[in-house]
Order: C-alpha cells, then structure tokens, then sequence
C-alpha cells in the first residue's frame, strides 16, 4: 500500500475520531436531538438513554459504577472541578484566610493542573511543587516525604503528556487512602491506553478526555469516588444542577454518545493496540538511537507508555528538525514552537538541560499509525538530522572534542 | 507557522554553508573574522567567518547555524549581502533589512538581531586581530 503523506504522529495532542464513534454520534444530530434533561418527551429520553449508555461505557472502562463518572467539555476542565471543587470544599478554614490546606503535586503536570493549583495557592492554600529525578518519575516515597497533617489533596498525572512515563499512581492512590487524602490523577494519557481500575488503584478522582481515545473533541469525564471515601466538589458551574450538581449546563449528548462509543472500542482493542504501538515505538526508538550518534531518549527506560516517544537530537534545533521533516505531524520542546519562546518546561524541570529541551521530537503514535509509516519517519529523521548537523557550529565543536556546555555563551 | 517561501529556499539550499578550519585553526588566522553569537541553551548559535583582504574587502563568508528555520535562512541571507563588499559597507546592514526580505514576523525578529550581531561580532575579531581600532564596530558589537 502507498503511504499516504502527511504523516500524522502527534496522537498525544489529539487524535482522529475513529469512523465507528461517527456513526454512533450520528443519529444524535438529527433524531435523537433532544436536550437529556427533559424529562416529559420521548426526545428528551433518548437522548437520556444515549447519556446512560456512554456512562456505563466510560464507566466499564475504568471499573467505576456509572453514578461516579460526571461528564464535562474535557481534561482541562476535569482537572480544575477536581482540584478547585476539593480543595474549596475540604478547606481548614474559610475564603480570606490563610493556611486552607496542603496539596501535593509536581512540576512537570499539564498546565490544566499547575494552573489550578497557582490559583488556590493565591487563595490561601498551601502547595508543595514536587521536582522528580531526571527519569521523570514521580514515586509514593515523594509523595510520602511531602505530606503534612494539614494536607487535604494530592494531584498526579499518571502519564506525563510530553515524555511519556508512568508515575506509580496506585503506589500513591494507597498511600493517600492510608493518610485519608484525597487523591486525583490527571489521566488523559493513560485511560483507554492502558488497564484501569479506579478500586484496585486507589482512585479518587480521574480526569480524561475523549479526543484523546479516538472520540470527539470537547467532551471529557471526571470519576468522582462515591463510596469510601464519598468525595464532595465544590461545583464551579452553577446553574441547572446537572451531573449531581457538580457540572450544571445541558449535557452535549452527540459528543457524550461518541466518547461513550469511544471508551468501549478502546476496551476492546486494548491489549491487541498496547503489543502493536509498543513494538511500533520500540522500533522507532532503536532504528534513531542506532542510526544517529548523540541521541538521547527523554524519560525512564521502561517505565513509559508504548504511544509517546521523547527524543533528543544532540546540536539540532527542534524546530529547524520540524521543518526538515515537514511530512510527518509532530511536536517539539524547542522553545521555537511555542508562543513564549520557552523551552519545553517538563524537558527543563527534569534537568536534562534546556539544549537537549530545544533539540526534542516528541512523536505520539496511535490506532492507525502503520509501520511503513514509521520506517518513512525514521529514514526522514535521519536525513534531517545529518543535514541539520552539517550547519550546525555546535555539532563541529563536539566533533573537535570541544564541551559545548563549557564554553561560556553571551546568552542573548 | 507558514514559513515565507524565501525562509523554505534558504533552508533548504542554504548558501555559503562552512568554515575555514577547525576553531583552533581559524584562530590563528589573522585573514579570519570569525563571530559567534547567540547560546546554545536558548535554542540558537550562529557562527560567521568572513576572509577579508588587506584592503578590508570582505572576498569569502562561511556560515554554520543551530537554530530554526528563521535563523538559518537570516545567518545564509547575512553571507550572501556582505560578501564582496568592504567593512564598512558590511556593517551598514541592518536586521531590519533581513526582516524584509524574509518577511520574518515578530516573534522571529531576534533571528535577524543575531545575524546583524554576528556579522558585527566577525568584523570585530578581524580587527581586533588585525590591531585595528574603531570606535564604532566595537560599541556596536558590546550593544547587545
């Protein structure tokens, strides 16, 4: 079969809808259209039912009951009912004052979590910003190590969304229910990928989002744990009282049909896709680190999901390497692509020095990545790489066995 | 971000790609201007070598480049400007030409200031070099 070009490899930032969660939204549209919250029609039933039918599906998939999972427009919004609705709601001590409570997390989450947490620390909460080692991983003995009488929420990632590794959530969930903490994970790279099961991995709230597995875009989920502990939010939606009361607005049932259908495929194909995307990453890894001299894979050696891969090109700039291979789809920690001209502040936070941060592919393969695609994208990699470093004046200077990092650069 | 067709060519066939030697050799060649501006850990370095002729005639300039695309397509622009023209000619040019011709939009300006700095920071080697002193090339180049 031909390869079809471009090439589309940045499944960590959003994937495509598959085709079978289409055509369940489908009917959706146009006759199932009522609104999930009238209760007097057979359109508004349907379209309760299309609702019931995604929970359970969603629910399956990570193995809560349906009465625990509350739906929103995505992770970014998961995160902030998680981490605001808790804090603000097992607080020590009222709005104005000091000394709220303690909550844990780290340096490298999403922005979706770090900004929340900056917000509460402006209102009076106490926030302890874990840095962990260069692998990226952060431990229970972290965790451990930072808890204090007064703290009320712990928030993990379970996947870092830009190298990949797999922090040890139920290691962390079980410490916080010894402790009587709550405990939320920021799970958008990790549910639909990989095996979830909110009781065995001492679970209290979990934020992932649909167009990361395949469903539409703008529809997410929160699992809320309803039984030991029973966990309360802080709504930051008021109005109609939907979803328990914790996310009022009608409920966008096309996008909720789809997520629903998503989560299910996913649970089907799960084990088939890991073994598939895992040799498919494997590959990629090897063939680059093999073919190409100073090549550094981000992250933990094994501890990593088998779809995102984090690599650095030793004295070539990220996004220069971008536009060399302009067929494949990806992203970079270079601080060229991004709007602030920040390197990538994960890449930075763990040390592995903001050269190495501004030389960094990120590729993130998914359900229909094909290993033609893959060999394209290596030999494209390699190709660019060699052409990059032959203009590159720092690539010289290591060829000359001069330390790059030891001469002293009038920083611009 | 769209890359202006202009930034496309000079990455792709980027002129006067080079260099006269390993650091060491350039360094004791007195014919030699070498600039080296910019830091690796903000994601660009360029590197200019100008040979210059005892008349100050800039005859040959060699660039190499670790930065995007931008930066490449300026430090390419740079060499094909000053080459053949005298010092003083050369330190004429300004960023805000490069920005021009390249069509470089904002957040991409600091390509050209590097390419303008190299070529200033080159000139100042050659004379410094060369026991050449002129007040202007050396407080232009300490500017930045």
């Amino acid at each position: 079969m031909a390869l079809k070009l471009p090439i589309y490899m940045d499944n960590a930032a959003t994937t495509r809808t598959d085709p079978r969660v289409v055509e369940a939204m489908l009917p959706y549209f146009t006759e199932k259209f009522g609104n999930a919250a009238s209760r007097n029609h057979v359109f508004g039933w349907d379209a309760e039912d299309g609702i019931e039918i995604a929970r359970e599906q969603a629910a399956s998939l990570i193995g809560a009951s349906s009465k625990e999972v509350i739906w929103t427009s995505g992770s970014t919004e998961s995160n902030n009912l998680a981490i605001k609705g808790a804090a603000r709601m097992y607080a020590k001590s009222p709005e104005g004052t000091k000394n709220r409570g303690h909550i844990i997390t780290c340096v490298i989450e999403h922005k979706a979590v770090l900004d929340p947490c900056k917000r509460l620390e402006r209102e009076g909460f106490d926030i302890t910003w874990i840095t962990p080692a260069p692998d990226g991983i952060v431990t229970r003995q972290m965790i451990a190590d930072a808890i204090r009488s007064d703290t009320i929420l712990v928030s993990i990632m379970w996947v870092n969304n830009e190298i990949g590794t797999i922090n040890e959530v139920p290691e962390i969930g079980k410490l916080c229910h010894e402790k009587g903490i709550i405990f939320h994970t920021d799970a958008t790279q990790w549910v639909g990928k990989m095996p979830t099961d909110v009781e065995r991995d001492c679970i209290d709230l979990m934020s992932w989002s649909s167009h990361k597995i395949y469903g539409p875009k703008g529809v997410g989920a929160l699992f809320v744990r309803r039984r030991s502990p029973r966990v309360r939010l802080e709504a930051l939606i008021d109005g109609g009282g939907h979803e328990r009361g914790m996310r009022s607005g009608t409920l966008n049932v096309t996008g909720i049909v789809g997520f629903g259908k998503a989560c299910e495929l996913c649970k089907e194909g799960m084990d088939a896709d890991r073994e598939r995307l895992f040799s498919l990453k494997q590959k990629l890894e090897r063939e680059l680190s093999s073919r190409l001299e100073v090549v550094q894979v981000n992250g933990h050696a094994d501890r990593r999901v088998p779809h995102i891969c984090n690599i650095s090109f030793g004295y070539v700039e990220g996004e220069s390497l971008l536009m060399g291979i302009k067929d494949i789809a990806c992203s970079s920690g270079s601080a060229c692509t991004s709007a602030s001209l920040e390197p990538s502040y994960v890449l930075k936070n763990l040390g592995i020095g903001d050269e190495l941060a501004h030389s960094s592919l990120r590729l993130s393969i998914g359900r229909w990545t094909t290993e033609a695609e893959i060999d394209y994208a290596i030999q494209a990699i390699e190709k660019s790489v060699e052409h990059l470093r032959t203009l590159s004046p720092l690539w010289d200077l290591f060829k000359e066995g001069i330390d790059v990092s030891k001469i002293e650069w009038q920083a611009h | 971000m769209a890359y202006s067709e202009k930034v496309i060519d000079h990455y792709q066939h980027p002129r006067n790609v080079g260099s006269f030697g390993t650091s060491k050799d350039v360094a004791a060649r007195r014919d030699i201007g070498v600039g080296i501006v910019g830091a690796p850990e903000c994601g660009d370095v360029m590197q200019l070598q100008l040979r210059i002729s005892e008349e100050g005639i800039i005859e040959e300039a060699k660039f190499k480049c670790f930065g995007c695309g931008s930066a490449i397509a300026s430090s390419s622009l740079a060499t094909e400007w000053i080459k053949g023209k005298s010092i003083e000619e050369a330190l004429t040019i300004r960023n805000t030409q490069i920005v021009e011709e390249l069509s470089l939009p904002p957040v991409k300006i600091h390509c050209s200031v590097l390419a303008e700095d190299s070529i200033r920071s080159a000139i100042a080697d050659f004379q410094k070099k060369n026991g050449i002193v002129t007040a202007t090339a050396e407080t232009n180049a300490a500017a930045h």
